[in-house]
């Protein structure tokens, strides 16, 4: 028999594999074939608008046919600030913002405990899809529904009826349910997976050296968390701030995307122009948050 | 310190089942005061279930665990005199180093002033003086280990438990705080219990050893009877290599480095056992070379021999020869055929 040789000439590469070895020998465009899409959707689309945004801020728009003069002015800014209106919707909004994040954290903090460190795998699954649910119902339908449980004949007042007491659900108050109902998802995810995160071993280590249950809370548990906390308290405070829909449904009161909504109509610079806010409040927030260490939880 | 021969710890009867695992099955066990034990064995034996008992963070299904002559079987850690080292350190990594050596005195109250002291005192005992401002995650792993057991010390335990605290560095250190925690546990006189699966550190730093094996002790003893009269097979492979020979119906075994090999047309030494084998592998370890020998009579042994003399290359030939092994006698142990200790 012929003896078998081992160095049998390696068959032609096929196309695949040639295009593998180039990107092999080409990490450069390896690199930009995988981000070019991301980086044009986020360069043109996202930054571009935000830009856009900015620019015409500075603007105006003509009283009687609203449409834009393209002339450099600071008048809507001016505007902004100085008028008592929209300086008390600001401050409602950014007061409604911080309401709703610390209701968020009143409840998330025990239903996330409660998962990441006693409840069994089985329950603990079972929770998070059910936190998780109503991230998966539309918005408008969730708004909606609120809108039926506070109304006059609603659920609410119907619970309160026999107490004698009536509830106006069409009111700040009503808003702040509301939007606690809808961002809660927002803190409790966040909460859950800094919780779990803490390993075991530290909470063994308080109680050996001494401390009690409450005291292995506060000094070890929550500040370890409180960055995890924090992080939850971004999305609930931003989504609060921007949104208009909620307002709209269930308040009479103006809101700061109320404000936007309304004016952009007319008045697409101040509109613009008073977008700014939220945006600045959120980078105030974002500062103080990562002074706070909150994204090496996120 | 408890009074002369009393047990400090005493622990009788002790289970604790996990679901249908049965993790630590009737141990009985005293640890006298001011003694360095260990806990040796393979992962699952029950070796650090035991020990997290005695810590507080297992409540025993059934039996009592002692300490000093009270029950402290069902008590919570933070009633227990005992502190632990944990295998991970368990550094609170948002605290500095001194706030960490200082949290289980500030804990009971320790007034400011001599929480300082102390926590110097103990930074100082494991050489990390003038590291106190600093965070855990800017310490290698030997300092945080060392941050770990003066965290321990610094609270004076009845006794130290200590999980395999030197599992995660590298032999090299490993080795320097073997001689490092035997020197601190002789300055503060504390008891220790140590949790290891590494035999040579049990026999390194131990005053007596408990070999646990699937959830039971299988003997427990000072180092040097552990390792040269093993009682069962379990303990003679698990604590060096098993070496383990049927001879007139009786199970035995011989370490390997108590047998000599003899060179042909050397005589014997008088009394001593000898019998006849090939050598079927030889590996060289730089300063012994290890012997695989298949005997006439049956068996397999293996054969320590240092290097004195001899290079890799001419002990590598030795490969298929033909040879003759002995020992002294007694230099053997019986085995129960059981394996057990009785």
């Amino acid at each position: 028999m012929t003896s078998v040789s081992i160095a049998e000439p390696p068959p032609r590469p096929g196309p695949g594999r040639r295009l593998s070895t180039f990107f092999f020998r080409h990490p450069r465009v390896r690199l930009w074939t995988l981000l070019a899409l991301p980086v044009l959707w986020l360069g043109v689309v996202y930054i571009g608008s935000l830009l856009v945004l900015l620019l015409s801020a500075f603007w105006t728009a003509d009283p009687f046919t609203a449409k834009l003069v393209h002339e450099f002015t600071l008048d809507n800014f001016r505007r902004v600030i100085e008028t008592p209106v929209y300086r008390d919707v600001a401050f409602r909004t950014i007061r409604m913002a911080a309401l709703v994040t610390l209701a968020c954290a009143v409840l998330a903090f025990p239903l996330a405990y409660y998962m990441a460190r006693i409840a069994s795998t089985r329950t603990r699954n079972l929770l998070v899809v059910a936190v998780l649910m109503p991230l998966w119902g539309s918005y408008l339908v969730k708004a909606y529904a609120w809108r039926t449980i506070l109304s006059g004949e609603g659920a609410i007042n119907w619970a309160l009826g026999p107490f004698g007491v009536s509830f106006n659900g069409f009111s700040n108050t009503g808003l702040w349910l509301v939007f606690t109902y809808l961002w809660l998802p927002f803190m409790v995810l966040p909460i859950y997976a800094g919780l779990e995160r803490i390993p075991q071993s530290l909470l063994e280590a308080s109680s050996d050296l001494g401390g009690r249950s409450v005291r292995t809370f506060f000094r070890v548990t929550l500040p370890l968390v409180f960055p995890a906390v924090v992080a939850g308290s971004i999305f609930t405070f931003s989504l609060t701030l921007g949104d208009y829909i909620a307002p709209t449904l269930i308040s009479s009161d103006q809101f700061i995307g109320t404000v936007i909504y309304r004016e952009y109509g007319t008045a697409l610079p101040f509109a613009a122009a008073y977008a700014m806010v939220p945006i600045v409040v959120i980078v105030a927030y974002l500062l103080v948050a990562r002074k706070l260490k909150a994204f090496e939880s996120l | 310190m408890a009074p002369d021969g009393a047990p400090h710890i005493r622990i009788a009867g002790l289970t604790k089942t996990y679901g249908d695992v049965v993790a630590v099955d009737g141990i009985d066990l005293e640890v006298r005061a001011g003694e360095f034990f260990t806990m040796l064995g393979p992962s699952g034996s029950g070796k650090t279930t035991t020990l997290r008992m005695i810590a507080g963070f297992e409540i025993p299904d059934s039996g009592v665990i002692e300490l000093a002559g009270e029950d402290v079987s069902r008590l919570p850690p933070y009633d227990r005199p005992v502190n632990t080292v944990f295998q991970d350190y368990a550094l609170f990594p948002h605290m500095t180093v001194q706030q960490n050596v200082e949290y289980g005195l500030m804990v009971k109250k320790v007034r400011k002033g001599e929480r300082r002291e102390r926590a110097e005192q103990a930074l100082g005992m494991v050489q990390l003086t003038g590291y106190g401002a600093r965070k855990p995650a800017q310490l290698s792993g030997g300092q945080r280990q060392r941050v770990a057991l003066a965290r321990a010390i610094v609270n004076r335990p009845k006794v130290l438990l200590l999980d395999e605290p030197l599992g995660a560095l590298d032999l090299k250190l490993r080795q320097e705080m073997q001689i490092e925690l035997k020197s601190i546990q002789r300055e503060v006189g504390i008891t220790f219990v140590y949790v290891t699966h590494d035999q040579e550190e049990a026999l390194t730093m131990s005053d007596r050893v408990a070999v646990f094996n699937h959830g039971r002790i299988e003997q427990v003893g000072p180092p040097a009877d552990v390792y040269e009269h093993p009682q069962s097979e379990f303990i003679a492979g698990f604590v060096g290599v098993s070496n383990v020979l049927e001879r007139d119906g009786r199970r035995l075994t011989v370490r390997p480095e108590k047998i000599n090999l003899l060179e042909d047309g050397r005589e014997p030494q008088p009394g001593w056992h000898v019998e006849p084998g090939v050598i079927r592998d030889v590996q060289y370890v730089g300063p012994v070379t290890r012997y695989h020998v298949t005997l006439d009579r049956g068996g397999e042994l293996q054969v320590l021999a240092q290097n004195l003399e001899e290079g890799s290359s001419q002990v590598l030939e030795a490969k298929g020869r033909r040879t003759r092994v002995e020992w002294r006698p007694g230099q053997e142990s019986v085995i129960d055929e059981e394996g057990g200790t009785e």
